[in-house]
């Protein structure tokens, strides 16, 4: 278990790390893409939320439908989020 | 059948998915990485998309699961809302969007988290402290994203609100947020027990400190507010990676917390003060003390028809936008109206202060949506090394980017600011309503300045008037 979490917390930094990497060079002009684009990978979380329908947490009533809802939340957040960032981008353009 | 199960035992089931997660993962880097050039940045947010994509695929096949309706449900309901509020939003309330998607990010983190506390009372504390961040992280984001929607849509007003103790109520908010987190880890960690109250009560608390924290912000600042707000939803996305222990969550998280952080940072520096600053001063609602309004001189209004003759004239033009261009709509009849001067032989370009409008890049979607090209779209560092030499600098909406107290009034709460220099190009016409100071309050020695022009009036009717008058 421990060894997980030091894994995990590995992970944690170096990502936090190459966010900063990848990011620092984005120009202005793209800030809300940018933002809106992220936003829709932070509905990662949708993952978390599909899994709560283990077995385990099924058992719970409460605990699964909980996680039913964050199911809702995180999909909006992902198919909006994309949509959104894709349609804005499309509207860059040069001539 | 049973060679199946063999090939497919839970082990392999296993490292089957942590693989595609890795994958899912390097998709979310590659895209965020094309994200940073116009060029590529839509094929990013579809590479980005088909990460997410294979991340929920390889998540549905995930053998322990065994319930799919309710599952079904949320995915085909979600994807309904999302799919319309996308195709739906204007550009112009863009904004808003992005801020209840945040919302929304955060509020699902924090039902993981909370379903995850009420799954077992076994939890140890590995599990316990992330189970806490995601709630208290997810809570603020939502609340605090609500605000910063409803701030935006005008569904509650834009001016910081600000009283007695403010700091002191946050914090005392934030210490109690603390104790809850103590006893949640101390209750279950070591007495083994699921309180259910404490949850609740956890959740409480960090719905009212979302609240309490966006409120005292200012429209100007929202920027600062949109940008932070998206580095916690990724975070509290990071923390619910911790609770069930998933390596995908964690990378995706921690991407989007950094790079929220950065964005933040940016907006900050931008306006040359601190995030302490922004999120605890309710700046725009202290009136500035001791700015020399002493040596303003005359005002010097300018009409429609003198204002395209001098236009005319010009062989370079710099259009400087701010928020008033969205609250006038007036992006369609800016882009006329440089198209208009481009066939007149000036040179046009487009000066976008980054906390230009109410979140990071708002100029330059509003602009894109009229069909501006983004080669167009300058920086302020790109602008005003050449400012003296341009003949005219159309300011519409915007005021404090331009305010020359922020290099010259020591005293002025804007002072070291950058900000773009149209009071040293040839000309500099000001459109605006009236005299009324900024958001910020502060007045605008630009306006008094010999060569500034003011052309009163709508910016939208404005605009629309000098597009006529090329017309004709």
């Amino acid at each position: 278990m421990d060894a997980v979490l030091i894994l995990l917390l590995f992970v944690l930094v170096l990502s936090i790390f190459l966010g900063v990497e990848l990011i620092s060079k984005v120009p202005s002009i793209l800030h809300t893409p940018l933002m809106s684009g992220a936003n829709a990978i932070s509905g990662i979380t949708i993952v978390g939320a599909i899994l709560t329908s283990r077995a385990e947490n099924i058992e719970s009533e409460l605990s699964f439908a909980l996680g039913m809802v964050a199911v809702f939340f995180a999909t909006v957040n992902v198919v909006g989020g994309y949509l959104v960032t894709n349609r804005m981008l499309g509207m860059f353009k040069k001539k | 059948m049973e060679i199946l199960n063999t090939i497919f035992s839970e082990a392999t089931n296993k490292a089957l998915v942590n693989v595609v997660y890795i994958l899912a993962s390097v998709l979310f880097i590659i895209g965020l990485k094309m994200l940073g050039s116009p060029e590529t940045a839509r094929k990013g947010n579809l590479v980005s998309a088909m990460g997410m994509l294979i991340a929920v695929v390889v998540t549905l096949l995930d053998q322990s699961i065994i319930d799919y309706k309710w599952i079904v449900v949320g995915l085909v309901l979600g994807s309904l809302v999302g799919v319309i509020a996308a195709m739906k939003v204007k550009m112009t309330a863009m904004p808003e969007m992005v801020a209840i998607f945040n919302g929304f990010g955060g509020i699902a983190s924090l039902l993981v988290g909370s379903s995850e506390y009420l799954l077992s009372a076994q939890h140890n504390i590995g599990i316990l402290i992330p189970i806490f961040l995601t709630v208290v992280i997810g809570g603020l984001t939502f609340t605090g994203s609500l605000i910063a929607y409803g701030k935006l849509s005008g569904t509650i007003t834009g001016n910081p609100v600000i009283y007695k103790g403010q700091q002191w109520i946050n914090g005392i908010l934030m210490v109690a947020l603390l104790f809850l987190g103590i006893e949640m880890i101390v209750l279950q960690g070591l007495l083994i027990t699921v309180d259910w109250q404490i949850l609740v009560a956890a959740v409480a608390l960090s719905f009212l400190l979302g609240v309490l924290i966006v409120i005292p912000i200012g429209g100007a600042d929202m920027p600062v507010v949109i940008a932070l707000l998206n580095s916690y939803s990724g975070l509290a996305a990071c923390a619910a990676g911790f609770v069930i222990l998933n390596n995908v969550l964690i990378v995706a998280g921690a991407l989007v917390g950094a790079s929220g952080l950065i964005l933040t940072n940016i907006m900050c520096k931008a306006m040359n003060r601190s995030l302490a600053n922004v999120l605890f001063s309710g700046f725009g609602s202290v009136i500035s003390v001791g700015s020399s309004s002493t040596e303003q001189g005359e005002v010097r209004p300018i009409n429609v028809a003198d204002a395209y003759l001098i236009l005319e004239a010009a062989s370079s033009v710099v259009i400087v936008p701010g928020y008033g261009m969205a609250v006038a709509q007036a992006q369609h009849a800016v882009r006329e109206l440089g198209e208009l001067l481009e066939e007149n032989g000036s040179e046009v370009q487009y000066a976008i202060h980054p906390v230009a409008g109410r979140m990071p890049g708002h100029m330059n979607v509003l602009l894109a949506e009229a069909n501006v090209s983004y080669d167009q779209l300058m920086e302020p560092d790109d602008i005003n090394p050449t400012i003296e030499t341009t003949d005219v600098c159309l300011v519409i909406g915007a005021n404090d980017v331009v305010n020359p107290a922020a290099r010259e009034d020591p005293q002025s709460p804007i002072y070291g600011m950058p900000i773009i220099n149209v009071d040293k190009a040839k000309t500099t016409f000001v459109l605006k309503r009236s005299m009324a100071p900024g958001f910020a309050g502060i007045e605008n020695p630009l306006f008094f300045k010999p060569n500034t022009r003011m052309l009163f009036g709508d910016a939208k009717d404005s605009i629309t008037a000098l597009v006529s008058e090329f017309k004709t």
